[in-house]
C-alpha cells in the first residue's frame, strides 16, 4: 500500500506548482500510471481523497490513466508496446526482451484548473465554498 | 458567468524526489567503490538468513561487507546479523511498506563507505511497493523461496521485472515442496528475460559458492 505515499507526492507536487500561479482552483489532476508501477487505481483514488483533506486540492478529482509497457526490441530496433504484464517478448518478432522503456512511470500529466473570472464569485456546484485565495 | 476552465500540462514524475536522492546515493556509492545490493522479496523468503551467511562468508574471505535492514518494527534482524561482526544498522519504517532513498541516506551517517566492499540493503518484505523506489543500488536481487510456489514471478511481475538477479532460496526444502525448478526458471525468464538465477540454501550452504563468487566479482568491478 504505497499508494498513499504516491498521492502525497502528487499533492505536494501540484501544491508547489499552484503556489507559483495566480489564484486558481484545481478541478482534476490527470495521472498516468504505468502498469508496472505496482500502483492500483482504486487505492490511488481512495488515498487521494484522504491526502487532499485541508490542502488546496481538497475536493478535486484524481483521474488515472493506465499506460502500457513499451519494450525495446534489439532485433527489430524498435519500440514495441505489449499487452499485459506477464510476457516480455517482442509483439512483432517474438524475441524475449527485458529492456523496458515505458510502463514503470507515475507521472502527473496535467491539471484542469478553473480560473475565477470574477474574484470572490461563488461557483455553483463547486466542491468548496471559498475561493482559493481566501485559504 | 461560469468560470473558465483550462488544462495545464505539468509532466512531472511523482517519484522524482526519490529518484534524485537515489541518483545522489549512486554517485556516492560509486565514489566510495562499494557494491550496493537491494534485496527484495515477500516476508519469510529468507532475506535475513541469506544475509547472515553471506556476511559471514564474505568476511571469512577477507571482504568487508555491511548491511542496512529495513523492517516496520523491531531490531531483531539487525541483532541477528550483528553476530557476523559486520557493521549492521536497522531501519524501522514504522508502518511504511518499503524503503526510500531518503531513509538510506539518513542511516549512512557516520559510516565510512570507502571502508566497505559490499553494502546490502534488506528491504521491507513486500513484493509490490519496493519495486518503485530506487535506493541507489547497483544490483537489485529478488528472492523467491521454494515454499512460495513457482508462479510468484507471474503474480508479481513488477518486482521481478525490476530485478537484476534472482535468488531461489531454501532449496534444501525443494523436494518436500515438490518445487519445479524448470518451471520457476521459465516464469522468471518470461518476466525478465536472461535474468541470472542463483539457487541456494542458507541453511546447508548449497549453492552458496556461486553466489559469493558473483558478489566478489561484482565488487571488484565496482571498486576498479
Amino acid at each position: 500500500m504505497h499508494e498513499l505515499s504516491i498521492v502525497q507526492s502528487v499533492v505536494e507536487t501540484v501544491s508547489e506548482w499552484l503556489s507559483t500561479q495566480p489564484p486558481v482552483r484545481v478541478r482534476v489532476v490527470n495521472l498516468r500510471v504505468g502498469v508496472l508501477s505496482g500502483a492500483a487505481e482504486e487505492a490511488l483514488r481512495f488515498g487521494y481523497e484522504v491526502a487532499t483533506v485541508r490542502t488546496p486540492l481538497e475536493g478535486s478529482l484524481l483521474m488515472v490513466r493506465t499506460a502500457p509497457i513499451v519494450l525495446y526490441c534489439p532485433a527489430c530496433d524498435a519500440l514495441i508496446e505489449i499487452e499485459g504484464i506477464r510476457d516480455f517478448r517482442c509483439a512483432r518478432c517474438g524475441a524475449p526482451t527485458g529492456d523496458v522503456r515505458h510502463g514503470r512511470e507515475i507521472e502527473i500529466e496535467s491539471v484542469e484548473i478553473e480560473e475565477d473570472s470574477e474574484p470572490g464569485h461563488a461557483h455553483s456546484g463547486a466542491p468548496q465554498g471559498s475561493p482559493q485565495e481566501e485559504r | 458567468m461560469s468560470p473558465a476552465t483550462r488544462i495545464v500540462e505539468l509532466r512531472k514524475g511523482v517519484l522524482r524526489k526519490n529518484d534524485e536522492l537515489a541518483a545522489g546515493l549512486r554517485r556516492r556509492f560509486a565514489d566510495a567503490g562499494v557494491l550496493v545490493l537491494n534485496l527484495v522479496s515477500s516476508p519469510g523468503t529468507g532475506k535475513t538468513a541469506l544475509l547472515e551467511r553471506t556476511l559471514r562468508e564474505l568476511r571469512e574471505q577477507g571482504y568487508s561487507p555491511a548491511a542496512l535492514v529495513g523492517d516496520l518494527e523491531t531490531d531483531n534482524d539487525a541483532r541477528r546479523l550483528a553476530a557476523s561482526q559486520a557493521p549492521v544498522r536497522q531501519i524501522n519504517t514504522h508502518g511504511i511498506c518499503h524503503l526510500e532513498a531518503e531513509m538510506i541516506g539518513r542511516h549512512l551517517e557516520g559510516w565510512n563507505l570507502a571502508g566497505f566492499t559490499h553494502l546490502f540493503i534488506e528491504n521491507v518484505g513486500n513484493l509490490v511497493c519496493p519495486s518503485s523506489y530506487d535506493l541507489g543500488e547497483e544490483i537489485r536481487a529478488a528472492l523467491l523461496s521454494v515454499t512460495e510456489g513457482e508462479d510468484k514471478p507471474l503474480k508479481y511481475p513488477s518486482i521481478y521485472n525490476s530485478a537484476d538477479v534472482a535468488v531461489i532460496t531454501k532449496i534444501d526444502l525443494a523436494a518436500a515442496c515438490e518445487f519445479d525448478d524448470v518451471l520457476a526458471r521459465r516464469n522468471l525468464a518470461a518476466i525478465r528475460p536472461e535474468i541470472p538465477v542463483f539457487e541456494l540454501s542458507a541453511k546447508t550452504g548449497a549453492g552458496f559458492s556461486a553466489w559469493v563468487e558473483f558478489l566478489i566479482a561484482a565488487s571488484k568491478r565496482t571498486s576498479a
